[in-house]
C-alpha cells in the first residue's frame, strides 16, 4: 500500500501539534518517523490510522483518498507503545482477535495464530494472559496481533520505548528481518536516532509538527538539510565562526569549504562538524589540549578544550593509530574534514564568533 | 492462510452510524436521570416555595424546626470532627503499620457502607436501650445514651465512620518512602518530616472526607429514627422534623425545611469535588 | 503510582494509638453487633416463629425484589452513564455528572417528599396518574422508583472510576483491528468492567436492602403490600414488638456482612476506589 499525506494540520487547543506535514511512502518501504518527544510524529500515525481526525489536510492510502473513513475500515495494523493488549484475552485470543471480529473460521484463526506465534518465536505461549508475559514477549505479541488480518499497512508508535536496551535491540532486528520478509509498508515512529537508522529504508525528521527533512539514512547524517537534523542526529561539535574567504576559522583551526555556508564573508555561522570527521594527533605545537581519553565499547571518545577555551571531541576506532601518545595533557593538531555550516538566525543566537584574529599555527594536513 | 476480505461498507455509513448510537446513548442516559433526579428535586422545590417566600419563611423559621436545623448541625460537626481525628488515625494503622488482623479491621471499617442505617440504629439500642444492662446503668446515674443527644451522635460516628478512613487511604497509600527518607537524611526528625511531607498531601484528603461526613449526617435518617427517641427540641433532627410535618399533614412546610437541608448539601457538594480533587492531584 | 511504603511495627506511643484505634472500632461496632446477637439468641424460638410469619416473609422478598431491580436499571443506566461521561464531550456533560452524584446528597426523607409532591394524589402528576388508573404513591411502582433513585450513582461511579483507569488504548486497537462498535463494548470494555460491576452490585444492593426513610414517606409502609424489611423493623418497633424488630435487624446484618465479603476485594487494591 502506498501512503500520501498531504498538508496535515492538527491543533490540540490552541496549539498546532502537526502544522501541514505532507510525505509519501511507497509500497513496501520501511520508513521511520524521527524527532524529539511530543514533536507530532504519533499524532501523524495516529491521523493516518484513523484514531485522530485532522483539522485539514489529506491521507490518502492506495490512491484512496480515506479522510473519512473510519479506522476499522482502512485494514491498518497499529502497534502501541504500552502494547494495549486485551488484558482478558489469552495470547492466542489477542493475536485471533483482528479474524474473529471480521468472521474467520475457528480452523483459520487458530491456524494462522500458530503461524504467527511461530514468526515470532511465541510458540507455545498461546495460553498465557498479558500479565504474565515479560515486555519483550508483549510487543511480540502486540505485533503479531497486528499482522494477524493481514494489514497493507503497519503502522508502530514507539514500539520500543517501554523495554530495555537488549531487548530493544534484539526487536529492532526482529523488525527488520519480519519486514524484508513480508514487505508490508510501514511506518514508525521514534524519538531514538540510532533505531530509526537501524531499521528504516527511509527516515523523516519531525519537529514541532514540522517535516524538517526526508531521506535515507546516510543523506541525512552526511546532508543534513537545517541545522536542528545535524544536531539531533548523531553526535557533534557546534562552532559559532565568521565565514572568511569561502571557509571559517575557529582559534585557528581552519575548516574545509563548509557546505551550506556559501554565503557573504563575514557572515556568522554556526559550524557543525560530526565526530568522525575530526582528527586528532599528538603536536607539541598544537592549537588545542586533551581533556579526557573515553574508552566506549568498539570506540574512543576523546576530549579536548581549544587554547581559546572551546570544546570540541572526536571519535576513533578503538585500535587506530592516531590515538598513538594521546593522553590527557597532550596537546594535539587538530584537522576537519567535512563540517556543514548555517548562517545564525536571530538575534538569540549570535554568539560572538570564535575566530581568533591572532595568527595561529593552522593544521597542516597529514 | 489469510483472513476473509472485510466487507465494503460504504465509508460516510459507517461514522454516521457510530455518531448516532453514541448520540441516542447521550439521550437516553440524559433523559433517565432527568427524570429520576430532576424532576422530583425540582417539585421539591417548586411546593417548598408555592406557598409564597413568607409561608417557606415562617415554617422555616418556626421554633421546632429551628431547634432541629441546629441540632443536625451541631451534631453533625461533632461527628465530623471525631471522625475526622479517628478516621485519620484508623487509615494510618491499617496502611503504615504491619499489624495482624488487618484485614479484619478494614472489613469492619466498611461494614456501615453495607449496613441498613436502620439497622445501625437497632444495633446501638440493643446495646444502651433501657431495658439492656448498660443502659440500666446509666439511668441509675440520670445519663442515657439512647433516646438522648449521645445516642445521636454514636448513631452518626457508625454511619460516617468510612468516610474519613476511605478518603485518606489512598493518599497514604501513594505516599514515597523515598521522601520521607530525603528528609532524614537532611537531618530532619519525626516532626518536622510530617509536618513538612506527610501533612501536605494529608490535609486535603483528610478535609474532603470530613466534609462528606457532616453532610451525611445532616442528611441521616435511618439510625437517629431509631435510636435518637425523636424528641422535639431535644433529640429530634431536621430530616426526622420533616417527616413529622409531612406525615402531620403540612407537605409545604416539610418542603420548605427541606430546602434548607438541600441549600446546605448542593453547596457542600463543590466544596467537596474541590477538596477530592486537591487530594488527588497531589498525587502522581 | 508510588509504591506503597513499608510497613513497620508500631514503636511506644504508637502503640496507644492502635489501642485508641482498636477500641473505638470495637466499641462502635463490634460490641453493638455483639450485643444485638445476644438479645436474639437470648429469644431464639421467638425471632425464629415472627421471621418466618407472612407478613415479615414478604417484606422481606419485596426487599430483595426491590434490590433486584435496581440492579438491573441502574446497571444498564451505570454502564450506559459511565461510557457516556467518561468518554463523550458535550455541552451540559458536567451538569448531568452534578445530578448522578445528588441522591448521594439528598436525605431520604426529602426524596420520598420529593416523589410524593410529584406522583401522590394531590401532587403535581396526581390528577394524570388518577385519570390513566395508575398509582405510584403508596402502591409497588413508588417503591421501585424511590429504590432505583437512591441507588442510581452506585454502579455509575465504580465504572466510570475504572474506565478513566483503563483508557482508551484497548478499544483503539480493537478499532484497528476492524471490530465495529458494538464488537469492541462487547469483546474488549465489558470484560475489563467486570471487577467494577461486581463492586458497583454489591453497593447497589447494600444500598437497595438499606432503603428506609424515602420507602417510608413514599410507600406508608402498608404491611402486605408496601412494607420492605426496613419498614417492617419500623413497625415492629412502633408496635413494640421487639423480637421480630431485632431478628429481622440481624437478617440484614447478616446479608451486610455477606455483601462485605465481596466489598473487600477493593481493599486489595490501594488507590482504586
Amino acid at each position: 500500500m502506498g501512503i500520501r499525506v498531504q498538508n496535515l494540520v492538527k491543533n490540540f487547543g490552541p496549539n498546532r501539534v502537526v502544522d501541514d506535514v505532507s510525505f509519501e511512502v511507497r509500497p513496501g518501504e520501511l520508513v521511520a518517523l524521527l524527532g524529539p518527544s511530543g514533536g507530532g510524529k504519533s499524532t501523524v500515525l495516529r491521523i493516518i490510522a484513523g484514531l485522530e481526525q485532522a483539522d485539514g489536510g489529506e491521507v490518502w492510502l492506495d490512491g484512496r483518498r480515506v479522510d473519512a473513513v473510519h479506522a476499522r475500515e482502512r485494514q491498518v495494523g497499529f502497534v502501541f507503545q504500552h502494547y494495549a493488549l486485551f488484558r482478558h484475552m489469552t495470547v492466542a485470543g489477542n493475536v485471533a482477535f483482528g479474524l474473529r471480529v471480521q468472521g474467520a473460521t475457528a480452523q483459520d484463526q487458530t491456524a494462522r495464530v500458530k503461524h504467527l506465534l511461530g514468526l515470532m518465536g511465541l510458540a507455545g505461549l498461546e495460553d498465557r494472559l498479558p500479565a504474565q508475559l515479560s515486555g519483550g514477549q508483549r510487543q511480540r505479541v502486540a505485533l503479531a496481533r497486528a499482522l494477524a488480518p493481514a494489514p497493507k499497512l503497519l503502522l508502530l508508535d514507539e514500539p520500543f520505548g517501554a523495554v530495555d536496551a537488549k531487548v530493544r535491540e534484539e526487536l529492532r532486528r526482529w523488525l527488520r528481518k519480519l519486514h524484508d520478509e513480508v514487505h508490508t509498508t510501514s511506518i514508525f515512529v521514534t524519538h531514538d536516532q540510532e533505531e530509526a537508522f537501524a531499521v528504516s529504508d527511509r527516515v523523516m525528521v519531525i519537529r514541532q509538527g514540522r517535516l524538517e527533512q526526508a531521506g535515507a539514512p546516510m543523506e541525512i547524517l552526511d546532508h543534513p538539510a537545517t541545522e536542528f537534523v545535524a544536531r539531533f542526529v548523531g553526535e557533534v561539535n557546534v562552532f559559532d565562526a565568521t565565514m572568511h574567504a569561502g571557509t571559517a576559522r575557529v582559534a585557528g583551526v581552519t575548516f574545509p569549504p563548509c557546505e551550506g555556508a556559501e554565503g557573504v564573508d563575514g557572515t556568522p555561522v554556526r559550524v557543525i562538524v560530526r565526530a568522525y570527521d575530526l582528527k586528532f594527533w599528538k603536536d607539541d605545537a598544537g592549537v588545542a589540549r586533551v581533556d579526557r581519553v573515553l574508552p566506549i565499547g568498539d570506540r574512543v571518545r576523546v576530549e579536548a578544550t581549544l587554547d581559546d577555551g572551546a570544546p570540541l571531541f572526536a571519535q576513533f576506532p578503538r585500535r587506530s593509530s592516531l590515538l598513538t601518545g594521546i593522553h590527557a595533557g597532550t596537546r594535539i593538531a587538530v584537522e576537519v574534514t567535512h563540517a556543514r555550516a548555517w548562517p545564525i538566525e536571530g538575534a538569540s543566537h549570535a554568539g560572538a564568533p570564535i575566530a581568533t584574529t591572532s595568527e595561529v599555527r593552522s593544521a597542516a594536513p597529514r | 492462510m489469510s483472513a476473509p476480505a472485510p466487507s465494503a461498507a460504504p465509508a460516510r455509513r459507517v461514522a454516521l452510524s457510530d455518531h448516532a448510537v453514541a448520540l441516542l446513548l447521550r439521550g437516553g442516559f440524559g433523559a433517565y436521570v432527568t427524570v429520576l433526579v430532576a424532576l422530583p428535586l425540582l417539585t421539591l422545590v417548586y411546593r417548598g416555595l408555592a406557598d409564597g417566600p413568607a409561608a417557606a419563611w415562617a415554617a422555616i423559621t418556626a421554633p421546632a424546626a429551628v431547634a432541629a436545623l441546629k441540632l443536625s448541625i451541631g451534631t453533625g460537626l461533632v461527628a465530623a470532627l471525631v471522625n475526622g481525628l479517628a478516621g485519620t488515625a484508623i487509615a494510618w494503622v491499617l496502611v503504615r503499620w504491619d499489624l495482624p488482623g488487618r484485614r479484619l479491621l478494614s472489613a469492619l471499617v466498611d461494614l456501615p457502607l453495607a449496613i441498613p442505617t436502620l439497622v445501625a440504629g437497632i444495633l446501638l439500642l440493643a446495646l444502651f436501650g433501657p431495658q439492656t444492662p448498660i443502659g440500666g446503668a446509666l439511668a441509675e446515674h440520670d445519663l442515657a445514651v439512647a433516646y438522648a443527644r449521645p445516642g445521636i451522635v454514636l448513631a452518626l460516628l457508625f454511619v460516617t465512620l468510612p468516610f474519613v478512613v476511605r478518603a485518606v487511604e489512598p493518599v497514604l497509600h501513594e505516599l514515597d518512602p523515598a521522601e520521607e527518607e530525603a528528609a532524614t537524611t537532611l537531618g530532619a526528625g519525626r516532626w518536622l518530616t510530617f509536618r513538612h511531607v506527610l501533612l501536605p498531601p494529608l490535609l486535603p484528603a483528610v478535609a474532603a472526607g470530613t466534609v462528606q461526613v457532616f453532610a451525611r449526617s445532616v442528611a441521616e435518617f435511618g439510625s437517629l429514627a431509631a435510636v435518637s427517641g425523636n424528641i422535639p427540641f431535644q433529640t429530634l433532627t431536621a430530616p426526622v422534623y420533616i417527616l413529622g410535618e409531612v406525615e402531620g399533614g403540612s407537605p409545604g412546610s416539610a418542603a420548605a425545611v427541606s430546602l434548607v437541608l438541600l441549600a446546605v448539601a448542593l453547596a457542600l457538594q463543590p466544596l467537596s469535588h474541590a477538596l477530592a480533587r486537591a487530594a488527588g492531584s497531589r498525587r502522581g | 503510582m508510588a509504591s506503597a511504603p513499608g510497613r513497620s511495627r508500631p514503636v511506644g506511643a504508637a502503640w496507644l494509638v492502635v489501642a485508641a484505634v482498636a477500641l473505638y472500632v470495637g466499641g462502635l461496632l463490634v460490641v453493638p453487633l455483639l450485643a444485638l446477637t445476644r438479645a436474639v439468641l437470648a429469644d431464639l424460638p421467638g425471632v425464629a416463629s415472627a421471621l418466618t410469619a407472612a407478613d415479615a416473609l414478604r417484606a422481606l422478598a419485596l426487599s430483595v425484589g426491590l434490590a433486584a431491580i435496581s440492579l438491573v436499571l441502574n446497571g444498564v443506566a451505570g454502564v450506559t452513564g459511565a461510557l457516556v461521561l467518561t468518554r463523550q464531550r458535550f455541552l451540559g456533560r458536567r451538569l448531568l455528572d452534578a445530578l448522578v452524584d445528588l441522591p448521594l446528597a439528598v436525605s431520604p426523607v426529602m426524596t420520598g417528599l420529593a416523589f410524593l409532591l410529584l406522583f401522590g394524589r394531590n401532587g403535581l402528576l396526581g390528577p394524570v396518574l388518577q385519570s390513566l388508573g395508575v398509582k405510584i404513591a403508596f402502591a409497588l411502582p413508588g417503591l421501585v422508583i424511590a429504590t432505583v433513585f437512591v441507588t442510581l450513582p452506585f454502579m455509575l461511579r465504580e465504572l466510570a472510576l475504572v474506565l478513566e483507569e483503563l483508557g482508551t488504548s484497548e478499544e483503539d486497537a480493537a478499532s484497528t483491528l476492524g471490530a465495529s462498535a458494538w464488537q469492541t463494548f462487547w469483546l474488549v470494555t465489558l470484560p475489563n468492567l467486570r471487577e467494577g460491576l461486581t463492586l458497583g452490585a454489591t453497593l447497589t444492593v447494600a444500598r437497595a436492602l438499606g432503603e428506609f426513610g424515602a420507602v417510608l414517606v413514599l410507600g406508608g409502609a402498608i404491611t402486605g403490600r408496601t412494607d420492605t424489611a426496613t419498614t417492617f423493623i419500623h413497625n415492629a418497633m412502633e408496635e413494640r414488638h421487639t423480637t421480630s424488630a431485632y431478628g429481622m435487624a440481624l437478617v440484614l446484618a447478616a446479608a451486610a456482612a455477606a455483601l462485605l465479603l465481596l466489598l473487600q476485594r477493593r481493599s486489595q487494591m490501594p488507590g482504586v476506589k
